[in-house]
């Protein structure tokens, strides 16, 4: 696979079999041989499991106005964030279409460190550097410089404990500190995740990164800790109804329609997006997220059509597989407001047949995770 | 002795009916399978035809049939449990059983030698 990007963890997939697949131009493990996307979910949801997730990307804003260009930049509040919080949200174009959703670390007033996806990486630098404009802000994209894993499942803590003087326990969900020692390397560390469990996301130099990723492993080994590959991350997200971007979230579907309402202040002062999607409230959304359970058999794909009873068509699977923890077959999707109430009836077509389904609760899998 | 179909199929024949299942490769790719939806017995295909789906957890792959023929029996195991295509793809997780229609089809496959080749030039 030539022309693929490789992370600083690279050598340690090929170490533990992972096999490799091109995602989004980066080559990563999909899985690794001898335990599969099952087990490595389990694996997380019953013990811990450590990811490579290098490949995101990181902006950091800096300077005098660096908290009201992020405020005017993203759709949830950062003003009203403490220090050190994380918070969730997403960066809209005017028209209300999703840039990207993204974390927003406030280390200061001053300075912001914004993890973006992997994909969407250049362009999102390209964006917040021309949205910059005017605002006395540095804006860097530093991407190249981090490298990412993510500790994540019920013994998470126990196992990252090992590793630091830290005390994990001052660290709430969603806030992060910096400066952190994990076996030695300075670590950026924060209570945070993309599988429903709680966890950390620990952000390393690459050259730190070998040790921090083989530290985990052997202090996890009673605990039956798994590298898991990118399989498993999307089984475990899709269980809490975590977003996808190119899914779930993009440009042609808005934060509100997306049923991410609750990360969009729409009454903070003007930030981008904000009077298309203030208007979209006021119209109606048209079509929002729901969930769906299958109840024929089969198993929605993303893009498969989503029907109502009598065949007409009112909507399409953005992610859709068979839940290893709950053993239904799920999908998120996008489907007319007349349909999207829990309970309701619906089909989806599935290779041209039209196999019974309903519009169920979201998120499917919920965990109560550590608060204070 | 098995023989391959550049879309990952293995047919391995005893007289006029040929055994089918996917490679250890293909298996390997998809992931673990959840279910396997198999044709009907006394249904016919043609050789390219799409066979059988796959569901694993990731992705639906399609199996298509390496030579044509009649269906006389599928692996009633690989239904009740379509994770034995996952532990013994070309063994136990073999998937139908075609009566073929026309044998020489069998010669436009690949050999294990050559199927071997044909995967690493895949990387």
């Amino acid at each position: 696979m030539s022309g693929l990007k490789r992370t600083p963890l690279y050598e340690m997939h090929i170490k533990y079999g992972g096999m490799m697949v091109d995602f989004g131009g980066w080559e990563l493990p999909v899985r690794y041989k001898g335990k599969g996307d099952l087990e490595e979910h389990r694996a997380v949801r019953e013990r811990v499991g450590v990811f490579d997730v290098s490949h995101m990307g990181e902006i950091r804003v800096k300077g005098p106005d660096a908290l009201k260009f992020v405020d005017h930049l993203v759709t949830n509040d950062i003003a009203k964030a403490e220090q050190n919080q994380v918070t969730y949200a997403m960066m809209c174009y005017p028209n209300g279409g999703v840039v990207d959703d993204l974390l927003v670390y406030k280390l200061s007033d001053e300075e912001m460190f914004l993890v973006v996806n992997a994909s969407n990486s250049d362009k999102d630098y390209a964006w917040v550097s021309e949205q910059a404009k005017g605002f006395n802000v540095r804006v860097a994209n530093e991407s190249p410089d981090w490298a990412e894993v993510a500790v994540q499942g019920p013994k998470a803590q126990e196992l990252v404990q090992r590793l630091t003087e830290y005390n994990l326990d001052e660290l709430k969900f969603f806030y992060c500190k910096q400066a952190v020692r994990i076996d030695g390397a300075e670590c950026l560390i924060s209570r945070t995740g993309y599988t429903g469990e709680d966890g950390f996301e620990i952000y390393i130099r690459p050259e730190g990164a070998v040790n921090v990723w083989e530290s985990v492993l052997k202090a996890g080994e009673d605990f039956g800790v798994s590298p898991c590959g990118l399989g498993s991350r999307d089984s475990l997200r899709f269980e809490a109804c975590l977003p996808l971007y190119g899914h779930e979230l993009s440009p042609d579907i808005t934060p509100l329609q997306a049923s991410l309402g609750f990360f969009v202040k729409l009454d903070k002062e003007g930030f981008i997006g904000k009077e298309a999607l203030v208007h979209q409230k006021e119209a109606g959304l048209g079509r929002r997220m729901v969930g769906i359970e299958l109840i024929d058999r089969g198993i929605p794909r993303n893009g498969y059509k989503v029907l109502s009873p009598e065949g007409a068509e009112i909507g399409w699977v953005t992610s859709g597989l068979p839940s290893p923890t709950l053993g239904k077959n799920l999908a998120m999707a996008q489907v007319s407001t007349d349909y999207a109430k829990a309970g309701t009836e619906v089909a989806v077509s599935i290779r041209d047949k039209a196999l019974k389904a309903m519009v169920v609760k979201t998120p499917f899998y919920k965990k109560a995770y550590k608060k204070s | 002795m098995f023989k391959y179909a550049d879309s990952h199929e293995w047919v391995k024949v005893e007289g006029k009916v040929a055994t089918i299942g996917i490679s250890e490769y293909a298996a390997e790719h998809l992931g673990d399978v959840i279910f396997a939806e198999l044709p009907a017995v006394g249904k016919s295909f043609k050789k390219g035809d799409k066979l059988v789906d796959l569901e694993s957890v990731k992705a639906v792959a399609e199996v298509f049939a390496p030579v044509g023929g009649k269906v006389v029996e599928v692996n009633g195991d690989v239904e009740a449990n379509a994770g034995v295509i996952n532990e013994a793809p070309q063994a136990a997780g073999w998937i139908v059983k075609l009566e073929m229609s026309d044998p020489s089809e069998l010669d436009g496959l690949m050999d294990e030698d050559a199927y071997h080749k044909f995967l690493s030039a895949q990387h």
